[in-house]
């Protein structure tokens, strides 16, 4: 079968049992270059399951992983750790290094997975944490950090490798409510900047704005998949567009 | 009132003897000891099912039985299985046996306290699992340990004194020849406390200021 | 086989001298709370002389080894012109010692609890004395049931050291028997064992302890 170059990543049906459960049943995704594809759909859907099995912190039980037309043989540590540098994650609880200060969460990965040296790593940290905003936080270490700053550095960690694509498992779901606008706001300029990134999030209006493309999960399945305006037009009759509704619904219930 | 002649010819020069060989049994025995107790730690948290099993096994066992009958064991029951130590030996190794197990139980719940998400989040930036345990479990967990470990070095520094037991002549076999042979209790084991007072001190101080030294904001204050 | 035979012949005068053991425990495991909980509550909430002198008492008997104290109690003793009864001797030392860890235990606890407690006891109008003992205590001693079962545990094995003096409980029996059979072996293996089920049968106890005076919503992370 020929690959299609311009896609980045592809996931080929990707399943995954967990307690005799089927969690994932033949997923299937082709992310192309400068893509935003949004995973959407209840909790408990399989969504943080597919993004862990798509860099193997979960290992899939069965189905491909393609990276830049090569497929990635994914019991090859050494493979699969060089396959890793190239796809960034970003985690819904940050899991920034306790020990480490904002610059050295950057840099331990660049020193010691890409070998740089601490001086040349320590610079590279410091211009990724001026990107996302955080130049002056540099010394400070996770505990001395707000939330929003946490997910900002886990962000530009995973910048600083220079990944090819970007996974995002509900970045901003920790967050209390004040604080997600300036993790959106980074993520959004890193999609209009043309990264490429798979992000499964709950916030309906970004999805809306900036997604090429939305998948809906349930029950380990993608059931719909389109751009935002075809599955979110009204009357549209989705259960995209159901599950926005609610979503939207409950926003305003807790507003007044 | 006090008799300072006693003190500077027989006291002093006594225990100062007597204080060498309770170094001599309580740095190496904290050294192995630690790294014995790591490498227990280790295995209990990360090794198969039955090295697991047997390695908690031996820490509830040494933690439930009293040193002194684990000292009588090593230098008076083992001799009769064929394997004989000095009383310095026998005590050194009981000390290293019995402060692994102990060492083992803060090592293994500082590998424990480390979130899993770290775990992932090192290998998603592509770290072996070897670079994870080295730059990302060890530093934390090292610093997770450090009280507790601290604490066993402490408790080693004043359970060396039964090595008495097992007539090993340290510190506190010297104080008790002593005090036998003079019948001045009271003056010879107030100088014997202030010795392990002042050990426990200076071992107290260089273990606040390692704390303070690698101490990270808003770290350990779980 | 012959060694079974000696052990089982010497079984009831040792677990005889378990009956020893567990006074010696029991009383300086009191002595330790009744003088433990005072001191506590003077380092936190005393003037600076009185947190001083609570500091240095604890920093004497954590840093002096109990092999050392016997005999600098037994040396006192003498001294003084009392009766120099090892039993007592052993439960005065033990005793001693155990205050200075188990008050630092009910500091930790008493530190632990949320500023609040003591300031809405005051806002209700009760003097700091009535809070401390009807707020702040109840929930710290509650909170110090895990310390206090460790404190118990490391209680039984020092008190096993007690028979330097002569104190005829487990550990002095047993090397009594040894001395005269040199079956040294199995009898402190027994010994052993002895313990162990002797530090069970209290932890048990002490859960049970927690269990029932468990508050909802209130952990000590001791099951
Ligand atoms: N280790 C596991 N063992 C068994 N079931 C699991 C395990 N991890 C997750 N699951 C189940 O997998 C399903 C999907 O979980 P998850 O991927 O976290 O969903 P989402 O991120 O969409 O909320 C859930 O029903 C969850 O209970
Ligand atoms: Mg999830």
């Amino acid at each position: 079968m020929m690959q299609n170059t311009e896609n980045v990543l592809r996931i080929h049906e990707i399943s995954k049992n967990l307690g005799g459960k089927a969690i994932l049943k033949s997923c299937s995704l082709d992310v192309a270059r400068g893509e935003l594809k949004v995973l959407i759909g209840p909790s408990g859907a399989g969504k943080s399951t597919l993004l862990q099995c798509i860099n193997c912190l979960i290992q899939p039980d069965s189905g491909e992983i393609w990276l830049n037309g090569q497929q990635l043989r994914r019991h090859d540590k050494k493979e699969l750790c060089a396959f890793r540098t190239q796809v960034g994650m970003i985690f819904q609880d940050f899991n920034l290094f306790d020990h480490l200060t904002a610059e050295a969460n950057v840099a331990v990965a660049l020193r010691k997975v890409k070998g740089m040296n601490r001086h040349d790593a320590l610079q590279r940290a410091r211009e990724e944490l001026g990107r996302v905003g955080l130049a002056r936080r540099a010394a400070l270490y996770p505990a001395q950090l707000s939330g929003g700053q946490k997910q900002r550095v886990a962000i530009a960690r995973a910048l600083a490798m220079d990944p090819t694509v970007i996974l995002l498992d509900e970045p901003t779901s920790a967050l209390d409510p004040e604080l997600v606008g300036e993790v959106l706001a980074v993520i959004r300029d890193l999609a209009r900047g043309g990264m490429t990134m798979v992000m499964a999030t709950h916030q309906m209006d970004f999805a809306r704005a900036l997604a090429t493309e939305i998948l809906f999960m349930e029950q380990g399945v993608i059931i719909e998949r389109g751009t935002p305006d075809a599955l979110l037009a009204a009357g549209a009759g989705t259960r995209t567009q159901a599950f926005f509704t609610r979503l939207q619904d409950m926003g305003d219930e807790s507003a007044s | 009132m006090i008799d300072t002649a006693f003190y500077m010819q027989e006291v002093l020069p006594a225990l100062n003897k007597g204080l060498l060989i309770s170094l001599a049994l309580i740095v190496p025995a904290g050294i192995i000891g630690f790294v014995c107790g790591v490498a227990l730690g280790v295995i209990r948290v990360f090794g198969g099912a039955l090295p697991r099993k047997l390695g908690d096994w031996y820490t509830s066992l040494i933690r439930g039985v009293p040193l002194a009958v684990q000292l009588m064991m090593v230098y008076y029951a083992l001799p009769h299985c064929g394997i004989y130590f000095d009383p310095y030996g026998a005590a050194l190794l009981s000390f290293i046996l019995c402060s692994a197990a102990y060492h083992s139980e803060y090592i293994r719940g500082a590998l424990l306290s480390i979130s899993q998400g770290q775990v992932r989040a090192a290998q998603a930036l592509g770290m072996t699992m070897a670079q994870t345990v080295l730059w990302i479990i060890v530093p934390q967990a090292a610093r997770r340990a450090l009280p507790g470990c601290g604490n066993e070095i402490i408790y080693l520094i004043k359970y060396s004194s039964l090595a008495y037991l097992v007539t090993c002549m340290e510190l506190m076999g010297e104080g008790k020849v002593l005090a036998s042979d003079t019948f001045r209790y009271m003056e010879v084991f107030l100088a014997v406390g202030a010795y392990y007072l002042a050990m426990v001190t200076v071992a107290t101080w260089i273990l606040r200021w390692l704390e303070q030294h690698y101490a990270i904001p808003g770290f350990g204050s779980r | 086989m012959d060694s079974l035979i000696t052990v089982w012949n010497a079984l009831p005068f040792i677990v005889g001298g378990s009956l020893v053991t567990i006074a010696t425990v029991c009383i300086a495991l009191g002595m330790g709370l009744v003088f433990g909980v005072p001191l506590a509550v003077g380092q936190v909430y005393g003037s600076p002389v009185v947190q001083r002198l609570v500091g240095l008492y604890v920093w004497f008997f954590r840093g002096v080894p109990i092999l050392v104290l016997l005999f600098l109690f037994f040396g006192l003793f003498v001294g003084l012109g009392l009766p120099v009864e090892p039993f007592l001797v052993s439960c005065v030392v033990l005793g001693l010692t155990s205050t200075a860890y188990q008050s630092q235990i009910f500091r930790g606890a008493i530190q632990s609890l949320p500023q609040g407690q003591l300031k809405a006891a005051r806002a209700l109008g009760m003097s700091d004395g009535a809070a401390i003992r009807s707020i702040i205590l109840p929930q710290a001693l509650r909170l110090s049931i895990p310390g206090w079962a460790n404190e118990f545990s490391i209680l039984l094995k020092d008190s096993a050291i007690c028979y330097v003096l002569g104190t005829q409980e487990i550990m002095a029996r047993t090397n009594f028997v040894a001395a005269r059979t040199h079956e040294h072996l199995a009898l402190f293996a027994a010994a052993g064992l002895l313990y162990c089920l002797i530090t069970m049968v209290g932890l048990y106890l002490l859960r049970r302890l927690e269990n029932k005076t468990h508050i909802p919503g209130y952990s000590t992370g001791m099951n």
